[in-house]
């Protein structure tokens, strides 16, 4: 399967600090890779090279294009959805608005009139709550709110920072099959960022465990899911 | 009874006047958090223009949209060339730029205009019609007319368009904004250009009144502000309804309270502005604690 996105390298930083001691990935045209590690240890910092939200040096590519000094609307305009961390929900805006936001810079009217039913069907619940505050949704309804959005910007690939976080096991086991079916269904590519190494590991193909802004280990999921001492010293289950 | 209407009236036309020029306030510090000095400066200098394309004889109809496109462009330019640079600095830093904007720009105006008073002209007659039995001035009925339109155009604009909707977007958080593919930085511009625009027809609307010259709007601003301030500082729709309590008050204050007049109509003004602020600090439409874009 050939390469959509490509890092090499990538080293970053806030300010003096870095965060990124160069990192090299790659996640090929519809996969799910995970990208796992402890608290601090850059995975975030990784997606927001990706996007332009952090300087970088080094190589990223994506679908052979070299994302190098592109502002983040750019990058985001080549097909990357990125659902940052604590999901980037407009909580001042309606529901409806959010949604909206994601189809800001489509032109096909009947697409995206398409797109609203399919994502309605992933998330009945958003299509009851259309007139609501975004703000005034439940933790796991924002969730699946920046997902449907994220959805309706129809990409190629997708970056998710850690989807899980703060919601109950019962709403992480439906949003990670919904993140399935929407791989599978629309062959979206997905970047999954995770604290949850056994899901994580569970929904990818291939995961990278980072250690302070390094990859320490990497190798298709379901070996370093069998391989108990990467379980013990990186993934802590 | 019909002098109380009368009044009311008048009230709300000036009330017209402030609130166009707190919109524009708003409307950019909803997009910077930064209360923007220049404004009424802006729209001073926006009110010469239109004066100039007047007195070279043109159509005051004319005459009016082009200046709010000039206007517009001006804002645009103005957050691009002055603004864009500072964006990243402390609020001070930012507050000090529209300071020395403000001073820059009616100094600019004196040069170019001088300071003695001008008369403008109106498009509408300052005879009166009776409306249900109340007198009103075409004056005061015209200015009520074209604020109207203005602040309409400017709510559907916001709320009914996908532009309007990704300035709101960018003005809440631009973080997430970008993520969407929002230009988050012209949306910022296009913020500048509207309330130059918008502000301008303040300036155009109260010139007839007060005769222009370079400090015609400081007097003007302060009332703007006070509306701004009394609408909750965030919300487009409270300017517009604290710009005209505070229309009202004054003109009503004015007419009824004996030896109010002048500049002891600011102080009442204020008074009332105290008065609620202290019953409701947010504003009578804020939405809670102060946030920085
Ligand atoms: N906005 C920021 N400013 C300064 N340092 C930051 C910022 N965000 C993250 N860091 C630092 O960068 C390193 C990597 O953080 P991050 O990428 O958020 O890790 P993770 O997402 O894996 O928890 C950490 O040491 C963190 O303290
Ligand atoms: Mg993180």
């Amino acid at each position: 399967m050939s390469t959509l996105l490509a890092l090499e390298g990538v080293r970053a930083g806030y300010g003096q600090t870095r965060a990124l001691h160069g990192v090299s990935m790659s996640v090929g045209e519809g996969d799910i890779v995970a990208l796992l590690g402890a608290n601090g240890a850059g995975k975030t910092t990784t997606l927001r090279a990706v996007t332009g939200g952090v300087r970088w040096e080094g190589s990223i590519h994506f679908a052979g294009r070299s994302l190098s000094r592109m502002s983040t609307e750019s990058v985001v305009r080549l097909g990357i959805a990125h659902v940052p961390e604590g999901r980037g929900i407009i909580t001042q805006l309606t529901v409806d608005e959010n949604l909206r936001l994601g189809a800001y810079l489509r032109r096909d009217r009947q697409g995206v009139r398409a797109d609203y039913e399919r994502v309605f069907d992933y998330f009945p619940i958003l299509r009851e709550r259309r007139e609501l505050s975004a703000g005034a949704l439940s933790g796991g309804e924002q969730q699946m709110l920046a997902l449907a959005r994220a959805l309706l910007m129809r990409p190629r690939l997708l970056l998710l920072d850690e989807p899980s976080l703060g919601l109950a096991p019962l709403v992480v086991r439906s949003l990670f099959e919904i993140i399935r079916t929407i791989n599978e269904k629309e062959g979206v590519a997905v970047l999954l960022v995770e604290q949850n190494a056994r899901i994580a590991l569970e929904l990818s193909s291939h995961a990278y465990v980072l250690e302070v802004g390094r990859v320490a280990v990497e190798g298709p999921s379901a070996q370093l899911k069998e391989e108990e001492s990467v379980r013990r010293s990186y993934l802590g289950y | 009874m019909q002098d109380f209407l009368q009044q009311v009236v008048s009230g709300i036309a000036t009330g017209g006047i402030f609130a166009s020029l707190a919109l524009a306030l708003v409307l950019i510090y909803n997009a910077m958090g930064l209360v923007n000095f220049a404004q009424g400066e802006m729209a001073m200098l926006a009110t010469f223009t239109a004066l100039s394309l007047i007195q070279r004889g043109v159509d005051y109809w004319i005459a009016l949209p082009v200046t709010l496109v000039l206007a517009f462009v001006g804002g645009v330019v103005i957050q691009r060339v002055v603004i864009r640079p500072v964006e990243r600095a402390p609020v001070l830093t930012l507050v000090i730029v529209t300071l020395g904007l403000a001073t820059l720009i009616n100094g600019l105006a004196g040069f170019l205009f001088g300071y003695v008073p001008r008369s403008f002209p109106s498009p509408f007659s300052v005879q009166t019609v009776s409306i249900l039995g109340a007198f009103a001035s075409y004056q005061d009925l015209g200015v009520i007319v074209v604020s109207a339109i203005v602040l309409v155009l400017m709510y559907v604009l916001l709320q009914r368009t996908p532009i309007g909707l990704a300035m709101r977007a960018a003005a809440h958080q631009p973080e997430a904004s970008r993520l969407l593919g929002i230009r988050v930085s012209w949306m910022l511009a296009l913020g500048w250009g509207l309330a130059s625009a918008v502000g301008a027809v303040s300036g155009i609307m109260a010139a007839p009144a007060l005769l222009l010259e370079p400090n015609m709007m400081q007097t003007v601003i302060i009332y703007a502000f006070a509306a701004a301030v009394l609408g909750g500082i965030e919300s487009p729709l409270g300017a517009v309804l604290g710009g005209l309590i505070v229309g009202v008050t004054v003109n009503l204050a004015g007419a009824y309270v004996p030896g109010v007049g002048g500049d002891l109509q600011l102080a009442v003004a204020f008074a009332i502005i105290i008065a609620v602020l202290v019953l409701k600090p947010n504003g009578l439409m804020g939405r809670g604690s102060v946030r920085r874009a």
